[in-house]
C-alpha cells in the first residue's frame, strides 16, 4: 500500500499540505469577504441605475456597466493577476502571499458577482416593486425590503457559485506567487513528479467545492418561500389551504 | 372625493409620440364605487400609474379629498400615496413573507409600534376573512386568498380611497364574486371610495354604482349604473345588456329598452292588446342592476305592424325603443 505509505510520511503532505490549505482558505475568505461587500452593491446599483431602474443614471450606469464590469470580465484571470500585481503591492506591502493574492482575486471576482446579483435582483417581478413604492416605500426601503428579500435564494445561489469559483482562481493564484493548494499541487505534482500529493490536493479542492455548494443550496432552501414545496412552515397549513381552495 | 381632470399622459417611442391618456375627466362622490370598463390598450394601465403617481402624468390633475396629488413634490409623494391603498391584479405579495408580514409591511414602512402591528394584523386579516392564516406564505395560499391577503394590505395604512386595478381578471368566477363582495362590505363598513378597473364587465354589474368607459385614452360615456344602462343606444349599456347579432329579415323588429318599474310590468302583452299583435321575442336579456330591473328585447311583430305608431306608444309609456 504504497499511496497509503505516502500519505503519512510525504512531507509534501504531513508538513506542507495543512499550510497551504490554510494558505488556500484564507485567500478564498478574504476574497470571498470583500466580493459580497463590493460586488452585492455594485450588481445592486447595476439594476437600480438602469434605464428602466428605479433610478435612472443612464450615463454613470453605462461606465459602470459596460466599462468596468465588461472590461474586467473579459481580461482572461491568469493576465488579470498578473497585471494587477503592482496593485497588490500598493495595498498590502507585498506582491507574494495569500494576502496579496486576495487583491487580484477580489477585484476578478467583484464583476462576476456583480452581474449575478444583478441578474437574480431582475427576476423579482415589477408588480411587487410597484406595489412597495404605492405604499410609501423610499427606494432604500424597496431595496432592502423587496429587492434583496425576495432574491435572496437566489443571492445566495450566486455567492456560492462565486466562491466556488473563488477556489479555482485562488489555485491559479497560487501559482503566481499566492501560495496555497495550487501551489502545492504545482510545485510537487508538476515539478517532482510527486503524484501523490496532486490527487491528495485534488480530493481536497473537490471536497471544499461539494462543501461549499451544498452549504449553499441548504441555505438557499432555507429562505425560499416561492413554492409550497419548500416552504418552511409544516404541512397543517398547507392542508387547509389546500381545502379552502374551492372557497376562495 | 376623487377628481380627476383633463389628465393626459404622452410617451415617447423612438420618434414616435404615444397618446395613452388624452383628457380624462372624472369625479367619484365619497363612499361610493365607480368602475372604469375598457379593453386592454385603452389606457387603464397608464391610468392607474398615473393616479397613484408611479408616472407622472404630462398634464392635468388628480385630487383626492381636496388633495391634488399631482400638485405634491417628489419628496411628499410618499406620504401623499399613503391615503390610496392598491390591489393588485396579482395581488403582487412578497413570496418571502408570511400573510400576516405582508399585511405588516405598510406599517413597517412608518415605523408603527410592533404591539399595535401585531394587533392591526390581527384585525385586517380577519376583517378580510383569513383568520387562522397568518403564518402562512403566499405560495401555500389560494388565488382567492393572496388577493384577500392583498385587501388587508392594501387597507393597512387606513386609506381613504380604494385603488383596485384588474382585481378579480385573474380569479375563477365564484372567487371572483366572492372578492367583489368582500370588496363591496369593506366599502360600507370602512366608509372608503373606491375604484375599480377593469374590463369585465360582469365585475361593474355586481358592485359599481357608477361607471366610465374608457377608449384610446378618453372616457367616451360615464355616469351612474341605472343610467347608462337605460341609454337606449349607448355602448354600456349595450354589453351591460346584451343582445346576439340581428340580421334584419323581411319582417320588422323593434329593440326595446325597460328600464326600473316598467321592466317588470307587462309591457308585451299590453302592447299586443293595444295593437292586436302577434308579438314574437328573437332575442331579450333582463338583469338586475343598482337594485332595480333593466331588460332589453328584440322582437317582431308581422307584416304589417304599424311601426311609427308602435314607437310612439313606446315612447308614451316611457319605454326606450328602435327599428332594430
Amino acid at each position: 500500500m504504497d499511496f497509503l505509505d505516502q500519505l503519512f510520511t510525504n512531507p509534501g503532505i504531513t508538513r506542507a499540505l495543512p499550510e497551504e490549505f490554510a494558505a488556500t482558505m484564507q485567500m478564498v475568505g478574504i476574497s470571498g469577504f470583500f466580493t459580497l461587500l463590493i460586488g452585492l452593491p455594485l450588481g445592486v446599483f447595476l439594476l437600480t441605475s438602469a434605464p428602466d431602474g428605479l433610478r435612472p443614471m443612464p450615463v454613470t450606469s453605462k461606465v459602470i456597466s459596460g466599462v468596468v464590469v465588461n472590461i474586467t470580465r473579459s481580461i482572461p484571470f491568469a493576465i488579470l493577476m498578473v497585471s494587477l500585481i503592482p496593485l497588490a503591492r500598493l495595498l498590502t506591502g507585498t506582491s507574494i502571499g495569500p494576502v496579496a493574492a486576495s487583491v487580484s482575486l477580489s477585484i476578478g471576482a467583484i464583476p462576476f458577482f456583480a452581474r449575478l446579483v444583478e441578474t437574480s435582483l431582475r427576476d423579482v417581478t415589477s408588480g411587487k416593486i410597484d406595489a412597495a413604492l404605492v405604499m410609501g416605500s423610499t427606494r432604500l426601503q424597496v431595496v432592502t425590503k423587496v429587492l434583496l428579500r425576495e432574491a435572496l435564494p437566489g443571492l445566495i445561489a450566486a455567492f456560492t457559485t462565486t466562491l466556488v469559483t473563488l477556489v479555482g482562481y485562488s489555485a491559479m493564484a497560487g501559482i503566481i506567487g499566492g501560495g496555497g493548494l495550487g501551489r502545492l499541487a504545482y510545485n510537487y505534482g508538476l515539478q517532482r513528479f510527486d503524484t501523490t500529493v496532486m490527487v491528495v490536493v485534488i480530493i481536497i479542492i473537490v471536497l471544499v467545492v461539494q462543501a461549499i455548494q451544498l452549504t449553499g443550496d441548504w441555505a438557499a432552501r432555507r429562505v425560499d418561500h416561492r413554492s409550497a414545496a419548500t416552504a418552511g412552515t409544516g404541512n397543517r397549513l398547507r392542508r387547509r389551504a389546500a381545502a379552502q381552495v374551492a372557497g376562495g | 372625493m376623487i377628481t380627476v381632470s383633463d389628465l393626459r399622459k404622452t410617451y415617447r417611442q423612438g420618434t414616435r409620440i404615444i397618446t395613452a391618456l388624452d383628457g380624462v375627466d372624472l369625479a367619484v362622490p365619497r363612499g361610493s364605487i365607480h368602475g372604469i370598463i375598457g379593453h386592454s390598450g385603452a389606457g387603464k394601465s397608464t391610468l392607474v400609474r398615473c393616479l397613484t403617481l408611479l408616472d407622472r402624468p404630462t398634464s392635468g390633475s388628480v385630487t383626492i379629498d381636496g388633495r391634488e396629488l399631482t400638485a405634491v413634490a417628489d419628496s411628499e409623494i410618499r406620504t401623499a400615496r399613503r391615503r390610496i391603498g392598491m390591489v393588485f391584479q396579482h395581488a403582487n405579495l412578497l413570496d418571502s413573507r408570511t400573510a400576516a408580514q405582508n399585511v405588516a409591511h405598510p406599517l413597517e414602512l412608518v415605523k408603527t409600534p410592533k404591539a399595535d402591528i401585531a394587533s392591526a394584523v390581527t384585525r385586517l386579516l380577519d376583517l378580510v376573512g383569513l383568520t387562522g392564516f397568518a403564518d402562512a406564505y403566499p405560495s401555500q395560499l389560494s388565488g382567492g386568498q393572496k388577493q384577500r391577503v392583498g385587501i388587508a394590505r392594501a387597507l393597512a395604512s387606513e386609506p381613504d380611497v380604494l385603488l383596485c386595478d384588474e382585481p378579480t381578471s385573474a380569479l375563477d368566477p365564484t372567487t371572483t364574486d366572492d372578492i367583489l363582495d368582500l370588496i363591496h362590505n369593506l366599502t360600507d363598513t370602512l366608509g372608503l371610495t373606491v375604484l375599480i378597473i377593469t374590463h369585465e364587465m360582469n365585475v361593474v354589474k355586481r358592485i359599481c354604482d357608477s361607471v366610465s368607459l374608457l377608449e384610446n385614452g378618453r372616457i367616451v360615456e360615464h355616469g351612474r349604473l341605472q343610467d347608462v344602462a337605460a341609454t337606449l343606444g349607448g355602448k354600456l349599456s349595450l354589453a351591460l345588456l346584451p343582445l346576439p347579432a340581428h340580421a334584419p329579415g323581411p319582417v320588422p323588429a323593434l329593440e326595446l329598452l325597460l328600464a326600473g318599474d316598467i321592466a317588470s310590468g307587462p309591457v308585451l302583452s299590453d302592447l299586443g292588446r293595444h295593437f292586436d299583435l302577434r308579438i314574437n321575442v328573437l332575442a331579450g336579456s333582463v338583469e338586475n342592476l343598482a337594485d332595480s330591473r333593466f331588460g332589453r328585447l328584440r322582437i317582431e311583430m308581422g307584416d304589417h305592424a304599424p311601426v311609427d305608431q308602435i314607437l310612439q306608444y313606446l315612447q308614451s309609456q316611457g319605454i326606450a325603443a328602435r327599428v332594430a
